[in-house]
C-alpha cells in the first residue's frame, strides 16, 4: 500500500511539469504585456527592458519556462507580478475560503443525495424515484452561477436573511455552499440511485435477506457498502470541481476563493501567479484522487488486494 | 432463476425477427416519454437556431438600442420585458439560440475529432502509445475545465471559433477515454483478428471494424457532451470571456443582466431558463438514447 | 399427522406481472414435507423450483411477483399472512436457504467470518464476540480452517464459498433447509464433496431438506421423496421408490428416458419432443399435453391429483381411465 502510494505520488511529478509548461505557453501566447502596464506611462524603452530584466521576463519563452522550471523544482513558485508577493504565500492566503466552501457544498451534496437516491433505488418506478430522477437531472442541467443569481435574488434581496456576496460570517457561507452543494447533488443523486439499483439487484442481497437481515440493514449495511464505489469515483471528480470549477460561483457571490484569483491572474497577465495557481489546483486535484483511490481500498477488499501486490 | 431463463427465451425469440439496430434502438427510445419531449424539445431548438436569422435582423432587432424604451416589464408586446438598452429580451434570447447551439455542436465535433482517434489509436494499439496517450488525457483532466477554458481564451483571444476550439480541446480528453474504455473489450474479438488474418489495414480494421462495434458509448457522450459543452460556455461568457458583446449569447445577457438583478430579475431568469431548458434537453436524449442502446443496462 | 409436517404447501400461485405480459410461474402448487424427510424437487430449468423455494421464504421480488396460496404452513407457522418482522425470525433460523451460484452469493465487502457471524448474532442471544466465535466453529464444521475467516470472498474458490454459504445455511441449526441446485456451478469432483456435506450436517441436526436439482442422480442419492415439477406445477410425487421405480407420469418418464443409461450403453436416448411451454402463455388443463405421446382430448380440461398410493400420486387424467399405463416398466 505504501508502496503503491509513493508510486502515485512520484507519477504527479511529471504531469505537474507538464501542466506547468502548458499553462506557461498559453500566457506567453496571450496578448497584452503586463511589463509595459506596469512601468510608468513616460517610460522609455529602454526602461521598459530593464523593469523586464529586473522582473526576470527577459530572453525567449524558452529561457524563462527554464528558469520558472528550475525555481519550481527547488520549491521557488515566484513572485506575482501584479501583486508584488510570492505566490504561495497569495495561494496559502486564499485556500481557506476556497477549502470552507469545497467542504460545506460537498457536506450538503452528500446531505441531499446519498438518501435521495437511495430512496429512489428502493422505491424504483414510484413518484419518488421520478422526481428525484426529475431533480437530480434538473440540476445538473442548470447553470450554477444562475442558481446562485437566484439565491441571491430570493434570500438577499427579497427576504433579506443572507448576504448577497462577500465572505466572513457562517452566514456569508450559506448561499455560495447551496448554490455549489445543489449543483452537486445532482450529479451524486443519480450516480447513487443507479450504483444501488445495480446492487440491489445482486444475489447476495437475497442472501442476507435469507439469514433473516431485515430490509433497513440489508439496504444500510449490505447494498450501501457495495453501492459506495461508484459514488466515491464521482465524488473526487466532485471534490476537484469544488476546488477549481467554482470560478463562477466564487465571481457571483464575490468569494475570495483561488477560481477567483486565478481567474483575475490570467486576466491581468500574471503569468508566474497563474502558473502557480493552476500546478497548485492540478496538485490539489490529484492528491483528491489519490484519496479517493484509497479510499477504495477502505471499502473494497479485491482493490485492496490488487494495490499490495 | 426461472423468470430470468423465460425473459432470455424471450427475447431469444424476439431475434428471429431481423431488425436493424437503428430501428431497434428507435423502439426502445419510443417507449421512454420524457426522451420523447426532449427529442421534440431538440428539434425545436435546432430548427429555431436555424432559422430565427431569416426572422430577425441583427442590426434592427438585436443590437440596435433603443433607449426609450429600457427595462419593460415583461408585457405583451415584449414577453421577455426589454433590457438596459431597450432592446427586446425575447428576440435576443430567440436569436443567441444559434451561438450556444453552434458552440456546443462544433466544440463536441473537435472534442470528437480529437478525443474519438486518439481513444481508437490508444485502445487498438496498447502499449506504450496507450501509455502516454493516457498520461497526456491526465495532465488535461488535471486542470479543472473552466480554468483551462479561460487560460486558452486569452491566449488566443476572445471570439466565438476559439470559444469553440476552447471547449472542444478541454472536453477531449472524455472522449479518450470513453472512446479507448469502449475499444478494449472490443480490441481481443475474434472478428477482428479475422479482418487482420484478412488483409486489412489498421486504420481499415479502427474504423470499420472497431468503432462500430465501440459506438454506443461514444453516441451517448455526444449529446451529453453538447448539453456539457453549452454549459461550459455559458459559464465563459458569464465571466466574460466567451462570446463578445453585443452578441445575444446566453451566458454573456446574464452577466449583463445581473447588474440590475436587483430590480430587472427578468433580465437573468430568462437567459438562464433558455440554458437550462436546452442543456436538460440534450442530457434527456441521451439518457433516453443510453438506456435504448443498451437495454440490459436498463431495469 | 399435521403436527408432524416440517411443510405444508396448498395451491400455490406465483406470477410475475412484466412488461411483456403475466408470467405465470407457479400454478395452483401443493407440496407436503414430514420432519425429518428431504424431498426433491426435479424438473427442468424454469418449472417454478426457485420461485416455489423463494415463496418459502417470502423472498420473491415484488413486484414484479405475485405470491398466493391457501395454506403455506412452515412447521405450523403461517407464512404468507405473518409480519415481516416475524418473518425475519424465522428466516435464517427455522429455514434456510442455499443458493445456486456461490460466486455472487456471497457479500464482497465484508469478511466470510462476518458473513456467518451475523446470521448468529441475528438469531442468537448472543454478543458479536460470542457469535464471531461460533462462526469460526461453523467454517471448521464445513472443512474451511477457522483462520481464514478474516477473509473475503475473493480470496476463495467456488467449492470454498459453497462451503461458506452452506455455513451461513446451517449455522442457526434450522428445522428445514432449502438447497437450490447447490453443486450445479461446482466441478463434478467438489459436488460429490458438497454433496456428502449436505448429507452429513443434515443427519447431525436432523434437519429436513428440500433439494431442488434437475439431476436426478442426486436425488436419488440423498433424498427420501421425489416431487417433479413441471410448469409451475408438481406432476407427480412419491417416495423415491414410488417415482423411480413405478413411474407414473408421462413426463417423469420422459426424464428417466432422457438420461444415459451406464449400464446398457445400446439403449436409445429418447428426448422428450418440443420445449418447455411460454409461461406468459400456458396451454390450458395439463401444461405437458402438447408434448406427450398419450395426450388426449380430456387432457384439454383441469387436473386434478390422483393419488395411486398414500404416499405417490401424479397429476395426470389418464390415470381416471381404468387399464391405463405408460410404457415405462414398473421395477420390482
Amino acid at each position: 500500500m505504501a508502496r503503491y502510494i509513493l508510486r502515485r505520488l512520484l507519477l504527479m511529478i511529471p504531469v505537474l511539469i507538464c501542466v506547468s509548461f502548458v499553462v506557461f505557453f498559453l500566457m506567453d501566447l496571450a496578448p497584452g504585456d503586463i511589463v509595459s502596464q506596469m512601468a510608468p506611462a513616460d517610460a522609455t524603452p529602454e526602461q521598459i527592458e530593464m523593469l523586464r530584466e529586473e522582473l526576470g521576463l527577459n530572453g525567449t519563452v524558452l529561457q524563462r519556462y527554464g528558469r520558472y522550471l528550475w525555481n519550481l523544482l527547488h520549491g521557488d513558485m515566484g513572485t506575482s507580478l501584479s501583486l508584488k508577493r510570492p505566490v504561495i504565500e497569495v495561494f496559502v492566503e486564499r485556500l481557506p475560503a476556497t477549502l470552507k466552501l469545497a467542504f460545506a457544498s460537498i457536506v450538503i451534496a452528500l446531505a441531499i443525495s446519498i438518501p435521495l437516491g437511495i430512496a429512489a433505488a428502493t422505491h424504483h418506478r414510484t413518484w419518488l424515484d421520478g422526481s428525484s430522477v426529475v431533480l437530480s437531472m434538473l440540476s445538473v442541467s442548470m447553470p450554477a452561477f444562475w442558481l446562485g443569481l437566484l439565491l441571491i435574488f430570493a434570500f438577499s434581496y427579497r427576504i433579506k436573511i443572507f448576504p448577497s456576496g462577500g465572505s466572513g460570517t457562517f452566514k456569508h457561507l450559506i448561499l455560495p455552499a447551496l448554490t455549489l452543494g445543489t449543483e452537486q447533488a445532482g450529479n451524486l443523486t443519480r450516480i447513487t440511485r443507479s450504483s444501488m439499483l445495480d446492487v440491489i439487484r445482486q444475489d447476495y442481497l437475497r442472501t442476507a435477506r435469507a439469514k433473516g437481515v431485515s430490509e433497513k440493514y440489508v439496504i444500510r449495511k449490505h447494498a450501501l457498502k457495495n453501492a459506495l464505489i461508484p459514488i466515491i469515483t464521482v465524488l473526487g471528480s466532485t471534490l476537484g470541481n469544488a476546488f477549481g470549477g467554482a470560478v463562477a460561483i466564487e465571481t457571483v457571490f464575490a468569494w475570495p476563493g483561488i477560481g477567483r484569483l486565478t481567474v483575475a491572474a490570467i486576466n491581468s497577465r500574471d503569468m508566474t501567479l497563474a502558473t502557480g495557481c493552476i500546478i497548485m489546483f492540478t496538485l490539489m486535484l490529484n492528491m483528491t484522487l489519490l484519496v479517493v483511490d484509497i479510499a477504495y481500498a477502505y471499502v473494497d477488499p479485491r482493490v485492496k488486494a490488487r494495490y499490495s501486490k | 432463476m426461472a423468470r430470468k431463463n423465460k425473459k432470455a427465451a424471450a427475447s431469444g425469440q424476439k431475434e428471429y425477427k431481423k431488425r436493424s439496430l437503428a430501428a431497434e434502438v428507435w423502439r426502445n427510445y419510443k417507449k421512454n416519454p420524457s426522451a420523447m419531449i426532449a427529442l421534440f424539445l431538440v428539434i425545436v431548438i435546432v430548427f429555431v437556431a436555424i432559422f430565427a436569422q431569416f426572422f430577425y435582423d441583427f442590426k434592427k432587432d438585436i443590437v440596435k438600442q433603443h433607449v426609450k424604451e429600457k427595462f419593460q416589464k415583461p408585457s405583451a408586446e415584449h414577453w421577455f420585458g426589454t433590457d438596459n438598452y431597450g432592446r427586446d429580451v425575447f428576440t435576443r434570447v430567440i436569436y443567441g439560440t444559434k451561438y450556444s447551439l453552434s458552440v456546443g455542436v462544433v466544440a463536441v465535433a473537435i472534442s470528437c475529432i480529437v478525443g474519438v482517434s486518439l481513444g481508437l489509436i490508444a485502445g487498438y494499439y496498447g502499449g506504450v502509445i496507450e501509455d502516454l496517450i493516457l498520461r497526456f488525457c491526465e495532465v488535461f483532466t488535471g486542470i479543472p475545465s473552466i480554468l483551462m477554458g479561460v487560460a486558452l481564451m486569452t491566449a488566443f483571444g476572445q471570439s466565438i471559433g476559439v470559444l469553440m476550439l476552447a471547449i472542444g480541446l478541454v472536453y477531449s480528453p472524455m472522449y479518450c477515454r470513453t472512446t479507448r474504455a469502449a475499444v478494449l473489450p472490443v480490441r481481443d474479438q475474434e472478428y477482428i483478428e479475422a479482418a487482420r488474418v484478412a488483409g486489412v489495414g489498421d486504420l481499415g480494421i479502427m474504423f470499420n471494424h472497431v468503432l462500430p462495434n465501440a459506438l454506443s458509448p461514444i453516441i451517448v457522450q455526444v449529446t451529453m457532451g453538447i448539453a456539457s459543452a453549452i454549459l461550459c460556455a455559458s459559464g465563459l461568457s458569464f465571466l466574460g470571456l466567451g462570446v463578445p458583446i453585443p452578441m445575444p449569447e446566453w451566458g454573456a445577457m446574464l452577466s449583463e443582466g445581473r447588474e440590475f438583478m436587483r430590480d430587472y430579475m427578468y433580465l437573468t431568469i430568462f437567459p438562464g431558463l433558455a440554458i437550462m431548458i436546452t442543456v436538460l434537453s440534450f442530457n434527456l436524449m441521451g439518457d433516453g438514447l443510453r438506456d435504448a442502446l443498451d437495454p440490459k443496462l436498463k431495469q | 399427522m399435521d403436527n408432524n409436517l416440517i411443510l405444508d404447501i396448498e395451491n400455490l400461485v406465483v406470477r410475475f406481472e412484466t412488461d411483456d405480459g403475466t408470467v405465470r410461474a407457479v400454478n395452483g402448487l401443493n407440496l407436503q414435507l414430514e420432519k425429518g424427510h428431504a424431498v426433491g424437487l426435479v424438473g427442468e430449468t424454469g418449472a417454478g423450483k426457485t420461485t416455489t423455494a423463494l415463496s418459502i421464504l417470502r423472498l420473491v421480488p415484488d413486484p414484479p411477483g405475485v405470491v398466493e396460496c391457501e395454506k403455506l404452513l412452515l412447521d405450523g407457522q403461517d407464512i404468507i399472512n405473518m409480519p415481516i418482522k416475524d418473518l425475519e425470525k424465522i428466516r435464517g433460523k427455522d429455514v434456510s436457504m442455499i443458493f445456486q451460484d456461490p460466486m455472487t452469493a456471497l457479500n464482497p465487502v465484508f469478511t466470510v467470518g462476518e458473513q456467518i457471524a451475523e446470521s448468529i448474532f441475528l438469531h442468537e442471544d448472543v454478543s458479536k464476540a460470542e457469535a464471531y466465535k461460533r462462526a469460526l466453529d461453523m467454517l471448521e464444521l464445513v472443512g474451511i480452517p477457522a483462520e481464514r475467516a478474516n477473509e473475503y470472498p475473493h480470496q476463495f474458490s467456488g467449492g470454498m464459498k459453497q462451503r461458506v454459504i452452506i455455513a451461513i445455511a446451517l449455522a442457526c441449526h434450522p428445522k428445514l433447509l432449502i438447497a437450490d441446485e447447490p453443486t450445479t456451478a461446482l466441478d463434478v469432483t467438489i459436488q460429490a464433496q458438497m454433496l456428502d456435506l449436505i448429507r452429513s450436517l443434515r443427519e447431525k441436526y436432523s434437519t429436513s431438506l428440500i433439494m431442488i436439482t434437475h439431476d436426478l442422480g442426486i436425488v436419488a442419492e440423498i433424498c427420501d421423496e421425489v416431487a417433479v415439477m413441471y410448469a409451475g406445477n408438481v406432476i407427480e410425487k412419491g417416495t423415491l421408490e414410488d417415482v423411480f421405480n413405478r413411474t407414473k407420469h408421462p413426463y417423469t418418464e420422459g426424464l428417466f428416458n432422457s438420461i444415459p443409461n451406464l449400464n446398457d450403453r445400446k439403449v436409445m436416448l429418447t428426448p422428450i419432443k418440443g420445449f418447455t411451454p411460454d409461461p406468459t402463455n400456458l396451454p390450458p388443463g395439463c401444461a405437458f399435453e402438447p408434448r406427450c405421446p398419450y395426450a388426449c382430448e380430456n387432457c384439454l380440461k383441469e387436473q386434478k391429483d390422483i393419488y395411486i398410493s398414500d404416499t405417490h400420486f401424479v397429476r395426470c387424467s389418464r390415470y381416471e381411465e381404468d387399464g391405463f399405463s405408460i410404457d415405462r416398466k414398473e421395477i420390482q
